[in-house]
């Protein structure tokens, strides 16, 4: 069955004609890398630093599965995908999960027939525009020239929006955050659209990041999370429990730095459980006892990566905002370990 | 020839008589010598491997359609009529984000045309210039279309566009310094042509006595308008033409009798242009002129960076190739052609146009279908500038918001392969048209 497979994926030019193929925790431990679907470069999501190594909050979920399942955070083929291809990748088995911006939707989730294993990222679309143009709301945007990202969920946002609001505008499509970066840089648009959080880490890299400001808008609900593919159930749960962990982990104080402390055994329950000194939790993922303590000693846990990648104390400098805890406000709620 | 035909059928008397006396009984055929017997065992092969290839072909066909059933994607082309919820920048015809998936792609089918045309026109133009200019006798003017050609051939055509797209970004002024008392940008052309990062604007065509359109194809995807003015000013332009052809016919029937040809040039022209200016005045023809408001220019036609960039970045890549096409078809010609005309006492330039080009027409034509074909598959590198030709709407943004690979691929093969094979005939129509008569 799996030569069938991977001819027929060869024959239509490495199109989505692969059917999942089941066991794809088999296949990442037998190949001991695990393949990762990220962006092409977006600063503090996923980019690859100086030395070609792979940073930030989305590439830090891809680590924590990696060292959940293989045991070590550096096992990983990271495969930059664009809007347009990060779909057909996982869906012919080119990468085993995508963790890269991408946004839940319904059609996303049935019709093209993968599965969000939750929200690690609760976003929305906005406009960012030079301060010059003296522009507060995007209702004031008729005649604009928009720069937005090809083949993603923004170009219908943008569509809704500036069809609902009766106003005219002038789609710039473009395949790369790189690109649009360029093109708004030179005047050649009036405004960037894509998720407020893209714009914040885009803006971050610009000379002069006090020259941009991002409107008040945000025109649609993005939340982002990490995808699989379907007909794999088992690899699907691992994927959703390991960013399950890393959440539940900020909740009960599990850190980096406490970690191995509280290894040698708690009196909370749920702590021992996730950490495995007490229950099997492990066992019913296929993996071992301590597939969630290697993933949360990778990076941390949810706030850690969050606070140093994205937080407010780095150039993209992000609020927690609807990504806090739901103790504190937030929309983050993991289901319990149990 | 006419002779041994005359003998033939004694030939075959003197034979089938022969036959009844002299040949064997005739061999039964037996299946071994489908293998063994030289006049079938090709045949048998040519047999074996087609089923073999069909077997194949079956077998791909198939796997893919079960393995797509199997992931829970079977091939259906229904979303083509579902809303595409997108905007494109460039439509010839009207369209919104509400219209069908369908529409889109043909959006993005009329933008392929539309830079194909345009490209191939300008390669040609050219081509044959650069062609011609580099067998000059001038050393500097040669070596410079050399270096043309060198350049432009042997750097992959994605990096001239993406580099032309750079170059109109990052040289050309924004709208906004266009703006202000002391703008840093002006219009060119009397305040006609505004130049920016943009695209370029230039005056629209406006009637101020409209006839107004005719809506052809009801409400289906594929509804266009087609505009009266311009239905009258082609029949009136037709017309012309064919008045002024008529007026060519006379003189040269008058020339051949009296030796002696009037001169019909004002004449000609007049037919033209004339009627022509008449129904102009009348349709209230006017231009339309770019103003700047808000955060673009308004009014005019605007020629989009994405458009120009594709455009002069296929143009320029493809000219040098037809340039050395055109080159090579020069030089097939003998020496002696050209020798010959001079000694009729024809002028170098219409030598070129009169003895070598004709002749070497024959010999430029088909590589120069495959320099169309090639130009108009490369416009599909269309998405590295943002223009929205097929393989943006179709295979771009209409695959990817509804995950249909196959099908869009499959739907962007027969279309390209369809507008090739249009190329194709009438190239085809061309070339067999200059071909060598023999009569």
């Amino acid at each position: 069955m799996k030569k069938t497979v991977l001819f027929g994926a060869l024959t239509i030019a490495g199109l989505a004609a692969g059917a999942a193929a089941a066991g794809t925790l088999d296949d990442v431990k037998a190949r001991g890398k695990l393949n990762c679907g990220v962006t092409t470069g977006l600063v503090g999501f996923a980019a690859p630093d100086a030395n070609g190594e792979w940073h930030g909050f989305d590439v830090a979920v891809c680590r924590a599965v990696a060292a959940a399942v293989l045991g070590d955070q550096n096992a990983i083929e990271f495969v930059p995908t664009t809007g347009k291809t990060r779909f057909t990748a996982l869906a012919s088995g080119e990468v085993d999960m995508l963790a890269r911006n991408t946004t839940w939707t319904f059609s996303r989730d049935v019709d093209l027939k993968f599965e969000f294993v939750g929200v690690n990222y609760y976003d929305g679309q906005g406009f960012m525009v030079p301060k010059s143009l003296g522009v507060s709301s995007a209702k004031e945007l008729d005649g604009a020239t928009v720069c937005i990202q090809t083949g993603t969920t923004t170009e219908l946002n943008l569509a809704d929006f500036f069809r609902s609001n009766n106003i005219s505008y002038e789609p710039v499509p473009i395949e790369t955050n790189a690109e649009a970066q360029q093109q708004y840089l030179a005047g050649a648009c009036d405004v960037y659209t894509t998720d407020a959080s893209g714009l914040a880490a885009t803006r971050a890299t610009f000379e002069n990041p006090g020259d941009h400001v991002i409107l008040p808008e945000i025109i649609s609900k993005e939340p982002l999370g990490p995808l699989v593919r379907h007909g794999d159930p088992e690899w699907g749960d691992l994927v959703r429990w390991t960013l399950n962990a890393l959440i539940s982990a900020e909740e009960l104080g599990i850190t980096s730095a406490n970690i191995d402390e509280l290894k040698k055994g708690t009196n909370n329950p749920e702590i021992n459980r996730i950490l495995g000194t007490e229950g099997k939790l492990g066992e019913m993922l296929g993996l071992d006892a301590d597939w969630a303590y290697r993933a949360i000693k990778a990076n941390g846990n949810y706030g850690e990566i969050f606070a140093k990648n994205i937080g407010e104390n780095t150039p993209v400098g992000l609020a927690r905002g609807l990504n806090a805890q739901w103790k504190e406000g937030g929309l983050l709620y993991s289901p319990p370990f149990r | 020839m006419n002779r041994r035909h005359e003998t033939r059928p004694e030939c075959h008397g003197d034979f089938s008589v022969m036959t009844t006396l002299t040949d064997p009984p005739k061999e039964q055929f037996r299946l071994s010598m489908l293998l063994y017997d030289m006049r079938y065992r090709s045949a048998t092969i040519q047999v074996i491997a087609l089923m073999g290839f069909m077997l194949l072909a079956a077998w791909l066909i198939n796997n893919t359609a079960q393995n797509l059933a199997a992931l829970g994607k079977p091939i259906d082309f229904g979303f083509l009529s579902e809303p595409a919820g997108y905007d494109i920048n460039q439509r010839l015809l009207d369209y919104n984000s509400q219209d069908s998936h369908l529409r889109a792609a043909f959006m993005g089918l009329l933008n392929t045309l539309v830079v194909a045309v345009l490209g191939c026109a300008t390669a040609t133009i050219l081509g044959v210039i650069i062609g011609v200019l580099r067998l000059s006798h001038n050393w500097l003017v040669s070596r410079l279309m050399t270096i043309y050609v060198e350049a432009f051939r042997n750097v992959p055509v994605l990096l001239w566009i993406v580099f032309i797209m750079a170059i109109l970004i990052e040289t050309l002024p924004a709208p906004r310094a266009f703006r202000g008392d002391n703008p840093t940008a002006e219009m060119m052309l009397g305040d006609s042509v505004a130049v920016t990062n943009r695209g370029v604007y230039i005056p629209e065509v406006l009637f101020s006595n409209s006839l107004g359109d005719v809506h052809l194809f009801g409400n289906s995807p594929l509804r266009f308008d087609v505009s009266l003015d311009l239905v009258v000013i082609l029949i009136v332009l037709g017309l012309g033409l064919w008045v002024s052809r008529l007026i060519k016919i006379r003189a040269d029937r008058i020339q051949e009798a009296t030796g002696d040809r009037p001169t019909t040039w004002y004449l000609r022209l007049g037919v033209v242009l004339v009627p022509l200016l008449v129904v102009l005045w009348w349709l209230g023809f006017h231009f339309g002129y770019p103003e700047l408001k808000g955060f673009n220019f308004r009014g005019g036609t605007h020629l989009r960076n994405s458009l120009i960039a594709l455009w002069l970045a296929l143009s320029l890549y493809t000219a040098a190739f037809i340039a050395e096409i055109v080159r090579a078809g020069i030089m097939a010609i003998p020496k002696g052609q050209t020798e010959a005309a001079a000694a009729l006492g024809l002028r170098p330039r219409r030598i070129m146009s009169l003895v070598i080009l004709p002749q070497a027409l024959r010999i430029i034509i088909p590589p120069l279908i495959s320099n169309y074909l090639n130009l108009t598959k490369n416009s599909s590198l269309a998405i590295a500038v943002g223009y929205m030709d097929i393989t943006g709407t179709l295979g771009g943004i209409t695959m990817n918001q509804t995950g249909r690979e196959l099908e869009c691929v499959l739907l962007l093969m027969l279309v390209y392969l369809l507008i090739s094979l249009s190329i194709s005939a009438v190239m085809n129509w061309y070339n067999e048209s200059v071909k060598l008569k023999e009569r």
